[in-house]
């Protein structure tokens, strides 16, 4: 218990100076709304429709492959700086990884996620 | 042939089987006598052995045979082994001498059910698993056997299911044999964690090492099993409620075999009852109020079928009465004795029933002793068989219990003079209801009245046999002239314990004599006041009820137990389980909390409804409430 | 990396399964038009070939990738009874499949690689591994639980499983980094050596590392309070699907758990005791008094699932041989149990008619005695009635929580079992003595497939019942190995 309160004063604080801040916020900040000031900003021009549209799943699909293919490069910059002192091992292991990632991209193409219509 | 044994319980199975699956393409007539067959053949096989048993001397009086090894942990092993002793025997014979007996009555009685095969392969589990129940040589195939028997009463109870109310009776014996099996399954633990064995012998022989208060907790937990089984206060409330079930049912399940597991059981391990006095007063406290009960409760019920079922409690009240004073084997000679009176008392019975177009209140019926003579004259030795008349089979039982009642030194006065008030309380009711049903005028419907006929013989001759045998079963053991069938049992309970300790404290054969006589001039009293009652002055009882109607409606009512279960069990269970958890977790109730007003619009939709709902924080938020809680215990635990 | 060798033969069942995964997604999109059967056989061929790697580690214990992995005979056992689990799941969808849902190339690929990653979870030695087998798991789990796209409680089912999967791993992921950051290390005989000297209460953030990975494992085997996605995911999934986790998914669940508990064993035991207690005695009476009011059966059998992880809990806690051989024995029969009752309801339904609730059940034994005898067979074994292999099941862990000295969890084990038997028996009731409703028939065609696996598993829960001891004597050989 006594090792965890310097924890909890800790935790207190912090939600404590929060909670202050917003509370002094909402008590004197001046607060004159007007028509014009409740408008949504867009490029300085009248919005020319509501914000909250729905989107096309398939935007959501070609995102999410471009993060899963994107991703890779984060294994293949650290393997290409060790690369040299591991040797044979390393080249089989990144080709496997990139054979198994090359079957996925013939999956989504045959399945046809890369098609527009 | 000791390796044989396994035969015993084969062949019912080999029925069930045949019957079960095969039953849909058989006649009747093949369902009928491959059921019975079955049946017979243990019944042989159990024969040959118990020569061959009575060959050896009587300490070694023990087959045992072992099929493999059921499993094994350690140092802990269990085998599929049978046991066959003087115990088993004895249980094995009445099992399937009565049940064979019983499944020739069916082929009769169920005659064009729809259920036919389904009741034959019902019949034959429940042989079965009776068999396996007696002979099983542990703990865990006594608890097999147990569970299946258990099952098999359901199954049979709710064999008419059509009728919702006979379902009912199914589900409540289900639940309250449910709290008895839990007190003997704990107890099975309880053995298993102080003994490291479940086998008979091991486990009775180390009896006395253990610690008085293992023992007593340990006999008590097997007899909560026990008043489940055998229908014990206080969980005596399904027997009746189980005559829903087909009347050979009731004579085999409900009144010979199974309801007389328990008495079996506390037998089997007498070893463990006699180390501990609180156990066996508790044993024969409990017998003995179980019995007085029932029996007042049988003298105002109008049911033919409901003041069996209150006699079958009352005098299985007294096998537990007999094995609470260590009269074991009196204990088992009554279990054999009153397996024979009420199995011809039901069958008649339901022979009655057979000729009235199913009628069971014997406000309606009267008369019937010309026109159906032969149930007639059989029910009249299964009266006087459980009355005590010498020399019926029921007088040396009995007489014999309110003896040992007396005479044991763990007996007493009380438990005598109570008893032998139960037996005068028997003869009056057992006789009350024959006289009403049998004598005076005929108060059957017309319509009815049109149709009376005898059963048939398949029907009859069985009754006829039995009748035999409640007739001259008793003389097999006949105090000090000829104790054949103590002698033939007492090695089995002697066998870990000292016989000094039995002797009869005090009471000398004089005395036996003087109890003999008055406990038959109490049943002749009984039967005396049942025939003034109910054939010469019929406007008796009427104004004895009148004039006691407080006790009368009390009887009248079970005591209202039921009512009472029902109010302090049933009804806060029922609440709590909806309350708590089923409002508090089901989803449902949770959807219908978090949505409050959306539900009530969207009920329309309300498949898609829960698509949308919300819940799924609920789901996550009680995530972080147990990780919550888990702390809670680190820092504060 | 000194250590740091390729042992192909340890991960053999892992690398089969993956291949064969990957070699389902090559034909499946190469042909598409291929018969479902043929694929299947083709899967069923795999997993027998993995089932026999596997068995290669049962008298060859070895540990590779330095530590990472230890193929012995508990992953062996683990990695069958996963496999058996995938084999019986495969063999109730193959003719599903094309009926009810689109791309069977898919939906069998991803069984394959949840079977994989299941492996990974029983022979990993460390945490990483665990969590890596773990995520393979689930995230195949994803896709399949919601594999029925055009239906409604699919959606809900894999919506929900997801988003709660995903939380759950969070708090799986922050438990390990804890311990790595106390012990430094995520292997477990590292962090076992920790706790020999330290003690598990040694420090309060490794407790709480501790607690953490409690909650990930308990949403995996969905015991108190984590079971809530249970029903509805149950529910939702496709039936083959919903028996796939009940089984396969929970028993990995409590493989790495049991890992993770042998390694925290090995110290004087205080601490996490009470809480596994109560989490047992919690999940065993909520999940069987919720079952006995839900007339959806597919519901119903996901809270028996729930309350049947309590009962492996008292394993966890007896923490003695008994115990470890009984966990695994019983995870053994309730694969087939499990299995086979989800099989039973897949066997009996339609594209048009889900055969899910008590009163489609009605007078069964008379329209349909194969499927009615079977599931009163699973329903009796699952009640833990004797001589079926349930209660076998029951008695050893039972006894192997009394010779602990749980004897008052044992008792609520005890209670909560006969208060189940109400609920299974309901089932069989409606199936044997009530007289169908004339609109509800059950007209789906046979199914050679799912018969079979029904069969198999109706055999094996007899055999494993009437002759158990052989099968508990080699998982008693497994636990002494482990101890």
């Amino acid at each position: 218990m006594e090792k965890l309160i310097g924890l909890l004063i800790m935790i207190a604080v912090g939600v404590g100076l929060a909670l202050v801040f917003w509370g002094l916020n909402r008590l004197l900040g001046p607060k004159s709304p007007n028509v014009v000031k409740d408008v949504p900003f867009e490029t300085g021009r009248a919005p020319i429709s509501a914000s909250g549209r729905r989107m096309a799943v398939k935007f959501y699909m070609i995102a999410i492959l471009f993060v899963l293919f994107d991703i890779e490069m984060i294994f293949l910059y650290p393997w290409a700086v060790v690369f040299r002192d591991i040797g044979a091992v390393a080249l089989v292991s990144m080709m496997i990884f990139i054979a198994v990632l090359v079957l996925g991209l013939a999956y989504i193409w045959k399945r046809g996620a890369l098609e527009w219509q | 042939m000791q390796d044989y044994i396994w035969l015993i319980p084969f062949f019912p199975l080999l029925g069930f089987l045949i019957n079960g699956l095969l039953g849909k393409y058989l006649s009747e007539k093949v369902i009928g006598i491959l059921g019975s067959a079955m049946v017979f053949l243990s019944f042989s096989t159990a024969v040959v052995l118990f020569f061959q048993l009575t060959q050896l001397d009587p300490e070694n009086r023990l087959f045992i045979n072992t099929l493999y090894t059921w499993m094994a942990t350690g140092s802990f092993s269990a085998d599929v082994a049978f046991r066959f002793d003087a115990l088993s025997a004895v249980m094995v014979l009445v099992v399937t001498g009565v049940g064979f007996l019983i499944h020739v009555y069916s082929i009769g009685y169920m005659h064009g059910d729809r259920g036919f095969a389904r009741f034959f392969s019902f019949l034959n589990l429940f042989t079965f698993a009776m068999l396996l129940l007696v002979l099983g040589n542990n703990f865990l195939i006594m608890f097999l056997g147990w569970e299946g028997v258990g099952l098999c009463s359901y199954l049979l109870i709710g064999f008419w299911y059509e009728n919702p109310e006979y379902a009912y009776a199914g589900n409540k014996a289900f639940i309250v044999n449910r709290i008895g099996d839990f007190g003997f399954l704990i107890g099975i633990f309880m053995i298993f964690g102080y003994f490291g064995s479940l086998n008979f012998d091991t486990v009775l022989s180390a009896a006395g090492m253990q610690p008085e208060w293992v023992i007593t907790t340990i006999c008590l937990l097997l007899f909560v099993g026990a008043t489940g089984k055998s229908a014990q206060i206080p969980l005596y409330v399904w027997l009746p409620d189980a005559m829903a079930g087909p009347t050979p049912v009731s004579a085999l399940i409900h009144a010979a075999t199974m309801v007389t597991a328990g008495v079996y059981m506390i037998c089997r391990t007498s070893a463990m009852y006699v180390l501990s006095e609180v156990a066996l007063s508790v044993v024969a406290i409990i017998g003995l109020l179980t019995a007085l009960m029932a029996a007042t409760i049988a003298i105002t019920s109008k049911d033919i079928k409901k003041v069996l079922a209150y006699s079958t409690v009352s005098q299985l009240g007294y096998m537990f009465l007999a094995a609470g004073v260590g009269a074991f084997a009196t204990a088992i000679f009554h279990l054999m004795t009153h397996a024979f009176f009420k199995a011809l008392m039901f069958l008649a019975a339901g022979s009655v029933m057979h000729a009235l177009s199913n009628e069971t209140n014997i406000d309606k019926m009267g008369g019937l002793k010309n026109k159906i003579g032969t149930t007639y004259r059989t029910f009249w030795v299964g009266g006087l068989a459980i009355s005590g008349i010498l020399p019926f089979a029921g007088f040396f039982s009995k007489d014999e219990i309110l003896w040992k009642a007396f005479s044991s030194p763990f007996g007493s006065t009380v438990f005598w003079a109570v008893g032998t008030l139960i037996a005068g309380l028997t003869a009056f009711y057992m006789w009350r209801m024959i006289y009403t049903v049998f004598y005076g005028e005929s108060r059957v419907d017309k319509e009815v009245a049109l149709h009376i006929h005898e059963s048939p013989k398949v029907m009859t001759v069985p009754l006829i046999v039995l009748a035999a045998l409640s007739t001259v079963g008793g003389l097999v053991n006949i105090p000090h002239y000829f104790p054949m069938f103590e002698h033939f049992l007492d090695p089995v309970f002697m066998k870990y314990i000292n016989p000094a300790a039995f002797e009869a404290s005090h009471g000398s054969f004089g005395l036996e004599l003087t109890f003999a006589a008055i406990s038959l001039v109490v049943a002749f009293t009984g039967i005396w006041l049942a025939k003034v009652m109910y054939v010469q002055r019929r406007e008796l009882p009427d104004k004895i009820a009148s004039s006691v109607k407080g006790l009368y409606t009390l009887l009248f009512n079970k005591y209202y137990v039921d009512e009472l279960y029902d109010k302090i069990i049933v009804k806060p269970f029922v609440k709590v389980s909806d309350a708590f958890f089923y409002a508090f977790f089901d989803v449902k109730i949770i959807d219908g909390i978090v949505n409050g007003s959306a539900k009530i619009m969207d009920s329309i939709a309300g498949v898609l409804r829960r698509s949308h709902s919300g819940v799924v924080q609920f789901y996550a938020l009680s995530l972080v409430v147990g990780a919550i809680a888990l702390f809670g215990y680190l820092i504060f635990g | 990396m000194n250590g740091f060798e390729f042992d192909w033969i340890a991960i053999a069942p892992f690398l089969i399964l993956s291949v064969l995964g990957f070699a389902v997604v090559v034909l499946g999109i190469s042909f598409p038009k291929m018969y479902r059967g043929t694929l299947g056989t083709i899967v069923l061929v795999g997993f027998a070939v993995a089932f026999l790697a596997s068995l290669q580690s049962w008298d060859d214990a070895r540990l590779a990738f330095g530590g990472m992995i230890t193929a012995d005979k508990f992953s062996s056992a683990f990695s069958c009874i996963f496999i058996l689990g995938a084999t019986l799941t495969i063999g109730l969808s193959i003719n599903q499949v094309e009926e009810k849902y689109l791309l069977y190339s898919d939906y069998f690929a991803l069984v394959v690689f949840a079977t994989a990653g299941m492996t990974l979870m029983a022979s990993g030695t460390n945490l990483l591994t665990l969590f890596l087998g773990l995520e393979t798991l689930s995230i195949a789990l994803y896709v399949l639980a919601g594999f029925r796209r055009s239906n409604e409680f699919a959606l809900e089912a894999s919506f929900k499983y997801f988003l709660l999967g995903a939380f759950a791993s969070g708090f799986l992921l922050y438990g390990i980094a804890l311990i790595y950051g106390i012990t430094g290390s995520t292997d477990l005989t590292k962090i076992s050596a920790y706790v020999s000297s330290e003690g598990i209460l040694g420090s309060k953030m490794f407790f709480a590392g501790f607690l953490l990975l409690l909650v990930g494992f308990g949403f995996k085997i969905s015991v108190f309070p984590f079971h809530l996605w249970a029903p509805d995911v149950y529910q939702g999934a496709p039936t083959p699907i919903s028996a796939f986790m009940a089984t396969g998914s929970k028993a990995a669940g409590f493989a790495a758990l049991m890992r993770f508990m042998i390694a925290m064993q090995s110290t004087t035991q205080s601490g996490w005791q009470d809480i596994i207690w109560v989490i047992a005695a919690a999940t065993m009476i909520l999940g069987n008094v919720i079952a006995l009011r839900q007339s959806n059966v597919k519901r119903m059998l996901a809270y028996s699932s729930i309350a049947h992880a309590g009962y492996i809990l008292i394993g966890v806690l007896a923490g003695n041989t008994i115990g470890s051989s009984g966990i695994i024995f019983y995870l053994l029969t309730y694969t087939f149990m499990n299995i086979g009752a989800f099989g039973v309801i897949s066997y009996l339904s339609t594209a048009e008619h889900e055969f899910i609730t008590l009163s489609d059940f009605r007078g069964l034994a008379s329209s349909r005695p194969f499927a009615a005898i079977a599931m009163a067979a699973f329903m009796f074994s699952l009640a833990g009635i004797p001589p079926l292999a349930g209660f076998m099941a029951k008695f050893y862990l039972f006894s192997a929580g009394v010779k602990a000295g749980y004897v008052w969890l044992v008792i609520i084990a005890v209670v909560t079992s006969m208060i189940s038997l109400y609920y299974y028996l309901g089932l069989v009731v409606q199936m044997f003595m009530r007289d169908k409703e004339a609109d509800v028939a059950a007209t789906a065609p046979l199914q050679p497939a799912v018969m079979i696996a029904i069969s198999i598993a109706m055999l094996a829960i007899l055999i494993l019942g009437i002759f158990p001891s052989r099968w508990v004597s080699l998982f008693q050989d497994l636990a002494r190995s482990l101890m």
